[in-house]
């Protein structure tokens, strides 16, 4: 492995997370924390200098193959991780390393499980920083970096492709930067229209902040114990609907925005991906209507939970841990399914089940006409052998990685459904999971071993798991 | 500019490498799935999968907004198809390479009856320079400019030439001809020379100067300069075909080695006047049989680069004749370079040359047009001309006064059929043709030479 360059690369991304550091700490010095306010900035400070002298030399070899352009990606979560854990310690808002960093990695692989048994006495300057990092996470540092820095020619198309969700990563325009460009415009104009509806909604600025990055990101922190449950319904049901955008794959938007309309619609993932969620509301409204006394409350809960668990964004208006084994099961099979690819949310992605039903369905078929040759086709387009291949393997490494972290998980001897159930959230990136890790609970009472489990599970789904297990693999390291 | 390229083939992939360079957005249209996979992942250019006379895949590749089309695939007649088809959906340039010698004497015809902006033919464009080549067996490359009146020569210093261990200063008042050192190559580092300049042997150096003081120069340094009268080609290609054939119309013997029957035979049809042998082009007996020792020139042009270059090495060892060697696939410029060969051609650049300058003169033509741009080693370095059309800040001021970049050098100037050695008091005017040569940062037009 070229290691100049991951160097290199890996001193780009503490720069940006020290820039990143100053917004909590321009939020706790706006509510005079300034305890928070010396904390956020010396992390700043630091990141910047450590990231300054590691892209000081500039590396003899600039070329990024696709292995250290994974290693770079994987390192480069795991690094901004440890250090955007260091302000959580130092304000005192969590005190255990292992939980703060928890708590990071939870915030930028947007999966917003929490080791916080009360949120309200966390600082502002905290809490902002604790939303942030969603927010930071759901689009990527990468393909922010290389929407700014010139990085080199088209070997940067490596990071992009370890960063970004879906079985196959495309350009929306030719150029690497310009599409990361077009993807955090669409990112911030999702954002803005967001903040803004909400303040219309009545709410203050910190909380649209908070939540809005909650939701684009489709992370889940919420800043009150009741997660969005204390909030007005207009407030419940502009949530619900941001959280659906947001699960939606971000071509989609691209074709809006330039007008073709019947592009945009005819992209499979995105139809199968709202008749998923219409299909669920269905079922877990007819099923949990008897517990509510007014019906629209319980359409809006079954709204609510659907599209938070299926984006896998995780926030709750309600303890869906109380509902019927059906609504459950249904609410344990969206955690799976997640949002679409190339979209902020995170689970196994529509477009890949897609593949895979199709590839069952020519199975069966070859069983019919041994002889018959049949190309699959995702939006009339013929799909590359190679993708449905990674698709294949793909689906086997999530089973292992599944199997495997809920047999390491169970040594801390909770139940099935709650091992079982918060290693699916974490892996997926939802949140909450069932029993005791449900919406009203947490992961504290894990022991650290086991966050240390869950933290890997997270960064695995975030970054699709292949980059984060290519650093297991001794070769990776090697020098050719 | 928005360029869209159809065909990811050998010249495809380079002419993405060279355009990424300069920034313009690229998409690229094939069939063939991998090879677009290959193209995207290492460049940074879109792919999509299609045909490219589909109107369908056109309009994927957002055709509507295309400033130009380059239909560079394996079949003439889809490259021309192609180009048709996005002239009709589009308002955009497009650019098709032609290589049938079918259709070779008739690109101008189809060029304006079919409204292309140019049509390429790299194989008819190659085999030109070799018999350049053959034409003036001393110089390794011959780049050609204001229309044949002033020529860049490359060559290689070599033990016993005169200009070995020499300071250039000296050299040339020594000499007393009318050229120009441009640029000169050693250890991978290419430069222009200033008057201190020491050359040493094995330095790659370039010149311009006009081909009768060229031939003076080569006599004075001591290289023979003596004339080809006959040449062996080895390879029954296209290129094999328009290289006999030149060579043949100036009065040059030819003969022509090929390893298929029916294309000996129709090669025999085509060119009554070759000696056409049929027969295996790697069997030693066979080369030495036919005379390789006694010939002047050789020309290996076969489908296998590395067959080439043994070959050309096989030849240097038992004759004492010039060698042209084709390489078309192969990207070890580095090993090559190293290699006692004499010229080297590569097809892929000249076709990416050809477009370099038809994208660059189209995307910032002020004051002047781009008549031709050359690439010096790998494109390290580069030779262009310009046609001066209006004033500008280049014109009408006095060389040695304006402060032209540190790595640019005005070489000759074509004022009313005269060629000019510009001193420093020279200045340039509308109407003059100018050949720069730049061994720094790219030049899209000649404001550029002035540093800002």
């Amino acid at each position: 492995m070229n290691f100049g360059i991951v160097r290199f690369v890996l001193g780009w991304i503490l720069q940006f997370e020290g820039i990143f550091l100053i917004l909590p700490a321009i939020t706790a010095a706006v509510y005079k924390e300034w305890r928070e306010v010396i904390a956020f900035i010396a992390t700043a400070l630091a990141s910047l200098l450590i990231g300054y002298l590691m892209r000081f030399k500039r590396p003899k070899d600039m070329s990024l193959y696709t292995r250290e352009g994974f290693a770079s990606v994987a390192l480069g979560w795991f690094v901004m991780s440890l250090v955007g854990a260091v302000p959580f310690v130092a304000t005192g808002d969590i005190p255990n390393y292992i939980d703060a960093l928890f708590e990071t990695i939870s915030g930028l692989t947007t999966t917003g499980a929490s080791i916080l048994t009360d949120v309200e006495v966390v600082s502002h300057g905290g809490l902002f920083w604790r939303s942030f990092t969603h927010w930071i996470g759901g689009m990527g540092v990468f393909v922010f970096i290389m929407a700014i820095v010139p990085l080199a020619g088209g070997s940067t198309m490596n990071l992009m492709r370890a960063e970004s969700p879906g079985p196959s990563v495309g350009k929306l325009v030719p150029r690497v930067k310009d599409t990361a460009k077009a993807l955090y415009v669409i990112y911030l104009g999702i954002t803005g229209i967001e903040v803004v509806t909400l303040l219309i909604c009545g709410m203050n600025l910190f909380e649209s902040l908070t939540l809005t990055f909650g939701t684009v990101g489709t992370g889940g922190f919420g800043v009150s114990n009741a997660s969005i449950g204390g909030y007005s319904h207009t407030v419940q049901v502009v949530i619900t609907v941001f959280m659906i955008l947001s699960g939606i794959n971000y071509t989609f938007f691209f074709a809006m925005i330039h007008r073709q309309f019947k592009q945009a619609f005819a992209i499979e993932e995105v139809r199968w991906y709202l008749a998923i969620i219409f299909g669920s509301v269905l079922i877990i409204f007819i099923n949990i209507k008897n517990m509510y006394t007014l019906a629209s409350d319980a359409l809006r809960d079954a709204f609510f939970q659907v599209g938070s668990i299926i984006t896998t964004t995780g926030f709750s208006t309600t303890d869906f841990d109380t509902w019927p084994q059906l609504s459950k099961t249904i609410i344990v099979l969206l955690m799976i399914i997640g949002a679409c690819a190339g979209s902020t949310g995170g689970g196994f992605k529509i477009s890949r089940i897609l593949i895979l039903l199709k590839a069952i369905k020519k199975e069966l078929l070859m069983m019919i006409h041994p002889n018959m040759i049949k190309k699959l086709r995702l939006d009339g387009r013929v799909i590359p052998h190679e993708t449905i291949r990674s698709t294949n393997v793909f689906m086997s490494i999530y089973i292992v990685i599944l199997f495997g972290s809920t047999l390491l998980v169970s040594f801390d001897e909770f139940g099935f459904t709650t091992n079982f159930t918060a290693v699916l959230a974490c892996l997926n990136n939802i949140g909450p999971g069932l029993d005791l890790v449900g919406p009203a609970r947490n992961f504290a009472f894990f022991s650290p071993f086991v966050k240390i489990i869950l933290m890997f599970d997270m960064l695995a789904g975030r970054l699709e798991l292949l980059p984060m297990l290519i650093l297991l693999v001794p070769q990776c390291w090697k020098k050719y | 500019m928005k360029i869209i390229i159809v065909g990811c083939g050998k010249v495809g992939y380079t002419l993405v490498e060279q355009l990424n360079k300069e920034n313009h957005d690229i998409v690229v249209i094939d069939e063939r799935e991998d090879k677009v996979r290959s193209i995207t992942e290492e460049l940074d250019a879109m792919g999509i999968v299609g045909n490219g006379i589909s109107y369908q895949t056109l309009l994927e590749a957002d055709i509507a907004h295309a400033d130009l089309l380059i239909a560079v695939t394996g079949s003439d007649e889809q490259n021309l198809l192609c180009c048709v088809i996005a002239k009709k959906t589009g308002k955009c340039k497009t650019i098709a390479r032609v290589r049938n010698p079918i259709y070779s004497q008739e690109t101008t015809f189809l060029r304006e009856e079919l409204g292309l902006a140019m049509i390429m033919n790299p194989e008819l464009a190659s085999a030109n320079e070799i018999a350049r080549i053959f034409q003036f067996p001393s110089a390794m490359k011959i780049d050609t400019f204001t229309k044949g009146r002033t020529e860049l020569m490359h060559f290689r210093v070599t033990e016993d030439c005169l200009l070995n261990g020499q300071e250039l200063m000296k050299i040339r008042s020594r000499l007393n001809l009318n050229i120009l050192f441009c640029t000169v190559k050693r250890e991978d580092e290419i430069f222009i020379p200033r008057g201190n300049f020491v050359f040493r042997e094995g330095d790659l150096v370039s010149f311009v100067a006009t081909p009768p003081n060229a031939n003076a120069f080569f006599k004075k340094i001591g290289y023979d300069n003596g004339k080809v009268h006959s040449v062996m080609i080895v390879g029954g290609g296209t290129m094999s075909y328009y290289l006999a054939k030149r060579l043949l119309s100036v009065g040059i013997n030819v003969k022509l080695i090929c390893d298929d029957k029916t294309r000996c035979e129709e090669l025999s049809e085509l060119l009554p006047e070759a000696t056409l042998i049929f027969g295996d082009m790697t069997d030693q007996r066979l080369l030495l049989q036919e005379g390789i020792e006694t010939v002047d020139g050789f020309a290996a042009l076969t489908g296998l680069d590395e067959e080439n270059i043994l070959l050309s090495l096989f030849v240097k060892k038992v004759s004492s004749a010039k060698t042209v060697t084709k390489i078309n696939r192969i990207n070890f410029s580095g090993v090559i370079n190293a290699l006692p060969l004499d010229s080297v051609n590569y097809p892929r650049l000249h076709t990416a040359d050809t477009i370099l300058k038809y994208v660059r003169s189209a995307s910032k033509s002020m004051g002047a047009n781009m008549e031709n741009l050359y690439s010096i080693e790998d494109g390290k370095a580069e030779a262009l001309e310009f046609y001066i059309k209006e004033d500008s800040k280049v014109t009408g001021k006095e060389l040695a006064k304006m402060n032209i970049k540190k790595n640019v050098m005005v070489c000759s100037i074509l004022r009313r059929n005269n060629v000019i050695f510009p001193g420093g008091s020279e200045t340039l005017r509308v109407g003059d043709y100018v050949v720069i040569v730049q061994a720094g940062e790219r030049l899209n037009n000649i404001n550029e030479i002035l540093e800002d």
